[in-house]
């Protein structure tokens, strides 16, 4: 891509519509990666090293996660495979990103990927709620990761720096817990939803033992699970409405985005009721 | 090699591989080039993934100390998360909500210790 090319990105509407969309979660990310940023030289690692891993890993959890194994020396391929599964639940989401981005050539799908994160993933799906691929999905995308990937960088590097100064115990992180709670709460549209979230805590809660974070997984299995069962519940107690038109009138038109799912009016005429 | 020249290669190595399982878990998916045929009730069912994901990150963080739920009330997270959900229904910021929410924890956490 030309410099002129990607300054005409970011002139995109659609840019600047992902740029607005994370700024209001942009605060509880910046708090979060700062505390990351101080966990991880409190981890025992250089204040280089850190800055480096922060650039390139770009994964907090997983990070926090490794940062003790590799203070003991642990072999590598338990620092890889605890960071693997840590990071499962974007294997699950990669699923998705693949409706919208498929056509793209495989360098731009690496890329979407890498800096793909679960907010920046809520964010794009209420915008585009159905599996469509459109132009102008790219640069939303762009707009919305350019600004998580700025902020997280920038706190998680001003964390590393200030390590010895920020203090931890003043619970700066739970800014991000809130900011993630406020996503969430913006995803329950309706009772599956709502009874897959409460469900998915549960579960998260009960395995919270189990190691590597795989709790996170099993919340998953479950919710998708409750999530099906409570859509198949609401369906079955859905009846087609029936609405008797008289024998002169027009039949009212369905709507033109009505999906044929059984839960419609369907319009009838008279003589067809008996 | 001395030691810290062990130590230094070490972390870069294993962030090196940190950094591929980032691309590769992130991008699952979206690497082979034909799409891989998943069952229709699946495709519908992944769509309550990501709200339990981020639930599986959330809950623990707002009920659970060192592996345990919390037993007290006298902790500044449930008055902080009770307050952040009622402005959140209320308004729909998200940005409020955590103003909202840090402005009942820190006084409670720094100044209270609970």
């Amino acid at each position: 891509m030309s410099l002129h090319h990607r300054r005409r990105a970011i002139d995109h509407p659609s840019f600047r519509a992902g740029v607005v969309d994370m700024s209001g979660t942009a605060v509880g990310i910046a708090a979060w990666a700062l505390v990351t940023g101080v966990a991880m030289v409190k981890a025992g690692i250089s204040a280089p090293m850190a800055i480096f891993m922060s650039l390139v890993v770009y994964a907090g959890s997983a990070q926090l996660a490794v940062l003790p194994l590799m203070a003991m020396g642990s072999p590598m391929w338990v620092v890889w495979f605890t960071a693997a599964c840590v990071n499962l639940r974007f294997v699950i989401l990669s699923s998705m990103w693949r409706s919208y981005f498929a056509h793209l050539p495989l360098w731009h799908r690496l890329c979407i990927g890498y800096f793909s994160g679960d907010v920046i993933f809520v964010a794009f799906m209420r915008r585009y709620t159905a599996p469509v691929a459109k132009p102008q999905q790219v640069y939303y995308f762009w707009g919305a990761s350019s600004l998580n990937f700025i902020t997280w960088q920038g706190f998680s590097i001003a964390g590393i720096l200030l390590a010895n100064v920020v203090p931890l115990e003043w619970g700066l992180g739970f800014a991000g817990v809130l900011a993630l709670l406020g996503v969430l709460y913006s995803m329950l549209i309706d009772r599956a939803t709502k009874v897959a979230a409460l469900v998915a805590a549960t579960a998260a809660i009960a395995a919270y033992g189990i190691p590597l974070k795989l709790n996170i997984l099993v919340a998953i299995a479950c919710a998708v699970t409750i999530g099906l069962l409570v859509e198949a519940v609401d369906q079955r107690g859905r009846k087609p409405k029936i609405v008797v038109v008289a024998k002169n009138k027009p039949l009212p038109s369905p709507g033109p985005e009505q999906p044929d799912d059984g839960t419609t009016a369907v319009p009838v005429r008279e003589e067809h009721v008996r | 090699m001395s030691q810290d020249d062990w130590d230094l290669l070490y972390q870069l190595t294993a962030i090196v591989g940190l950094t591929i399982i980032t691309v590769v878990t992130r991008a699952f998916f979206m690497i082979p080039k034909n799409e891989l045929p998943l069952p229709d009730w699946l495709k519908r069912g992944l769509k309550y993934a990501p709200l339990a994901a981020l639930m599986a990150v959330i809950a623990p963080e707002l009920l659970m100390v060192k592996g345990e739920l919390t037993k007290t009330l006298l902790d500044a997270r449930i008055p902080a998360v009770i307050c952040a959900t009622l402005y959140y229904f209320k308004k729909r910021g998200i940005l409020g909500t955590i103003v909202v929410g840090m402005a009942v924890y820190l006084p409670l956490h720094i100044g209270l210790g609970w």
